[in-house]
């Protein structure tokens, strides 16, 4: 933020205007900058899936839209669902319904204010990064009820207590295994966790020490439970309830919905980035290259990008799990597992 | 009511229009919760008065509307049927007719096969295979068309004869099929079969014991899936299939309890491959004769009744069928395979999970279209 400060001041006038306009005007920018970046990124994650799932399948996925490999796809998605008619079931709870969408998107909006995408390229470094991060995206679980509950449908039901209940069990383990690495940095700010890791590979946290290694993988199974991805995409299991809390859904609010699925998936991927892989940090060791080639930002995207590859390989490779044996995952493995890892962690930062 | 049960029951009819319910299947579910008190199958959706149709038409117009009950092996459907009336006729058949006959039925019931494992697939959340099935489906039905110009519903097996002799070069093709899409099955038990998730979704679920199973009458591979060693083409060979050399695969019950929706997952795998092993024999004894030999000019059987079995993709397909010595059958009675297994479904259902209800009706590959008929 305080990079468009400084830029709003090259503006010429701004200093005339009121002070209360003066005040909001940064933050709204930034806002509306990071709202369309979000918006890219996940038309960019859904054509990204699309096209591996059909390679993976021997397909070719979208090739017309927009002449090269079918790269307008989303767009044109995007611009019919938008034109579409807003369907409201009878039935259905009118407030919540329309409300639903919104609270499920606006918190993993959110959330991207402390993703440290390059050395001054943050929204908002907060001292409680991590803290925030984890506040802030269990709030989606309300959203994914209200749908659930408001569609009055018996399949959204399930599904939004399904999703309910997964959230809620897999922050658990997803919180505790970050645990190793603030313990080591000793703080929560984003931009300080990856500060730590600067000076190439070697310092990432993913290879620090074996507790890191372990949590870096628990954490990205549990982030995948979090954002509904296969194997653990119980909520909104085609097969068995449809589309789960947005069955009822259609035209712009499926497209809130759907929106907010694909920037998760880059959220947590982003998170695991900054958190176990660096972040903006550079690659290669500083020993050998001192200086860092590839700018910040675009290292951070890569990363994640990988991540997020990562994520759509496994869902078109795996089946889904059973609710009963994602709860037995969440409790009985990741749980235990994380405690030790913080435990482990902690005797070694001590030791 | 049960009352032992602490929470209320919630009525979630799953169906006719659900993903993943084959068809226009409805399931009435009684859930508590997550788990299935009850699951009550409601089936008619698509009743078409197949019998009824048979008795007001032709001998051999009925072959397309047999087609049409098991559109996915729609070979196996015409040839039970067109065997049901040449034994009423008593017309034999040469070699040739018989062993491109056999072909093509195993060839249907590996393209069906590839279906069923394809879409259980799909039905327990794993895309990538459903869509690899159907690309080697795709290779099977490209032979079909060739043969006899339909890809789906191909009025092929006549009574008496096949509509056309194969075309110049298809049994090389087809051994080069075979040859390319044999090592294909290992591929699909890597990516499927031998998935911890899939084995633990389906080893313990859905048990048909064999005492269950065959006090419903039910058949094929979801009957040998319960470990029981019965095939219509081997215990009551028609067409010849006595000159063959194949197995009849059983479930082994590896992962957990004989009977399990993955045991009659796996039957099915192991039966494409013998169905291969089939197809290479016939493809290589396959001898020349005339297709349109023994095709009678009118078909009008004698007075009497027949009754026909033959060993369908989705288990023993029969044709019951009487004859008033006119040109139309006075009536055809279908024993459907599907619809056995699904009368027993209350039985095997119960207690599962929704999840479960789904990996089920997926394990035991039934097509509404046949049930209902």
């Amino acid at each position: 933020m305080e990079s468009i400060r400084d830029l709003l001041e090259l503006i010429p006038y701004t200093t005339a205007l009121p002070v209360w306009v003066q005040a909001i005007l940064p933050p709204a920018v930034s806002a509306v900058i990071l709202f369309l970046f979000v918006a890219v990124l996940a038309m960019f994650a859904i054509w990204l899936e699309r096209k591996v799932a059909a390679h993976m399948q021997d397909r070719l996925g979208p090739m017309y839209v927009g002449g090269w490999h079918g790269w307008a796809q989303s767009i044109a998605d995007t611009i019919k669902l938008l034109l579409k008619e807003d369907i409201v079931p009878a039935a259905a709870d009118k407030a919540l319904f329309k409300a639903a969408p919104a609270i499920v998107f606006i918190p993993s909006f959110a959330a991207f204010v402390v993703l440290p995408f390059g050395i001054s390229s943050i929204v908002a470094d907060l001292n409680i990064g991590v803290l925030y991060l984890f506040a802030v995206a269990s709030l989606t679980v309300v959203g994914i009820l209200m749908a659930g509950w408001a569609s009055n449908n018996k399949y959204s039901l399930f599904g939004g207590m399904r999703s309910a209940a997964q959230i809620v069990s897999y922050e658990i383990p997803a919180a505790l295994s970050v645990m190793p690495v603030i313990i080591i940095v000793g703080s929560l700010s984003m931009q300080q966790i990856v500060r730590a890791q600067t000076g190439g590979i070697q310092n990432w946290f993913v290879f620090r020490n074996p507790f890191t290694f372990l949590a870096f993988f628990l954490y990205f199974i549990c982030s995948l439970a979090e954002v509904n991805r296969t194997p653990f995409d119980i909520p909104e299991a085609e097969s068995e309830l449809v589309a789960g809390y947005h069955t009822e859904y259609s035209g712009m609010r499926f497209a809130f919905f759907f929106l907010a699925e694909y920037s998760n998936m880059f959220l947590v991927a982003g998170i695991a980035t900054t958190l176990f892989l660096g972040g903006w940090s550079q690659v290669l060791p500083a020993q050998w290259v001192p200086k860092q080639l590839i700018p910040g930002p675009i290292l951070f995207f890569l990363k994640a990008l990988s991540l997020v590859f990562v994520q759509i390989w496994l869902r078109w490779t795996l089946p889904r799990l059973r609710v009963d044996q994602l709860m037995y995952l969440c409790w009985k493995v990741m749980l235990p597992l994380a405690l030790v890892l913080v435990l482990g962690a902690g005797l070694l930062a001590v030791w | 009511m049960n009352l032992d049960y602490s929470g209320d029951i919630m009525t979630l009819n799953m169906g006719p229009q659900h993903p993943s319910m084959h068809g226009v299947l409805r399931l009435e579910l009684k859930t508590d919760g997550e788990v299935v008190v009850e699951a009550i199958p409601h089936i008619g959706y698509l009743h078409r008065c197949f019998e009824k149709h048979a008795e007001n038409i032709e001998y051999p117009g009925v072959v397309p509307f047999t087609d049409r009950m098991d559109y996915v092996a729609a070979m196996n459907m015409e040839l039970g049927y067109v065997l049901a009336v040449e034994k009423l006729m008593g017309i034999q058949v040469n070699d040739r007719v018989r062993y491109i006959r056999i072909i093509m039925a195993e060839l249907n019931r590996i393209a069906s096969h590839l279906v069923a494992a394809g879409t259980y697939g799909l039905d327990l959340g794993s895309w990538t295979p459903f869509l690899h099935c159907f690309r080697d489906r795709e290779k099977i039905l490209d032979f079909f068309e060739e043969t006899c110009g339909a890809r789906l519903l191909y009025n092929y097996n006549w009574i008496g004869g096949l509509m056309f002799d194969l075309p110049e070069g298809l049994e090389r093709r087809i051994i080069e099929f075979l040859d390319y899409f044999e090592p294909l099955v290992e591929d699909l038990n890597r990516l499927l079969s031998y998935n911890y998730i899939f084995i633990k979704r389906t080893a313990s679920v859905g048990i048909i014991p064999p005492e269950v199973a065959v006090s419903y009458g039910i058949t094929g591979p979801n009957l040998r899936g319960s470990g029981i060693k019965f095939d219509v083409r081997r215990n009551e060979p028609y067409l010849g299939y006595e000159e063959f050399d194949f197995e009849v695969p059983v479930g082994k019950g590896e992962f957990g309890p004989v009977g399990s929706c993955y045991d009659r997952y796996m039957v099915r795998i192991w039966e494409v491959l013998q169905s291969c092993r089939i197809i290479r024999q016939a493809i290589a004894k396959l001898p020349p004769g005339d297709v349109h030999a023994t095709i009678p000019k009118r078909v009008k059987p004698p007075v009497g009744e027949v009754y026909m079995r033959t060993e369908c993709p989705r288990g023993e397909l029969g044709y019951y069928i009487v004859s008033d010595g006119t040109s139309k059958p006075y009536r055809v009675k279908v024993k459907s395979p599907c619809f056995t297994v699904m009368s027993g479904f209350r039985e095997y259902s119960r207690g599962a999970m929704i999840a479960d209800i789904v990996a089920i009706v997926g394990s035991v590959d039934i097509v509404l279209v046949e049930l209902d008929r």
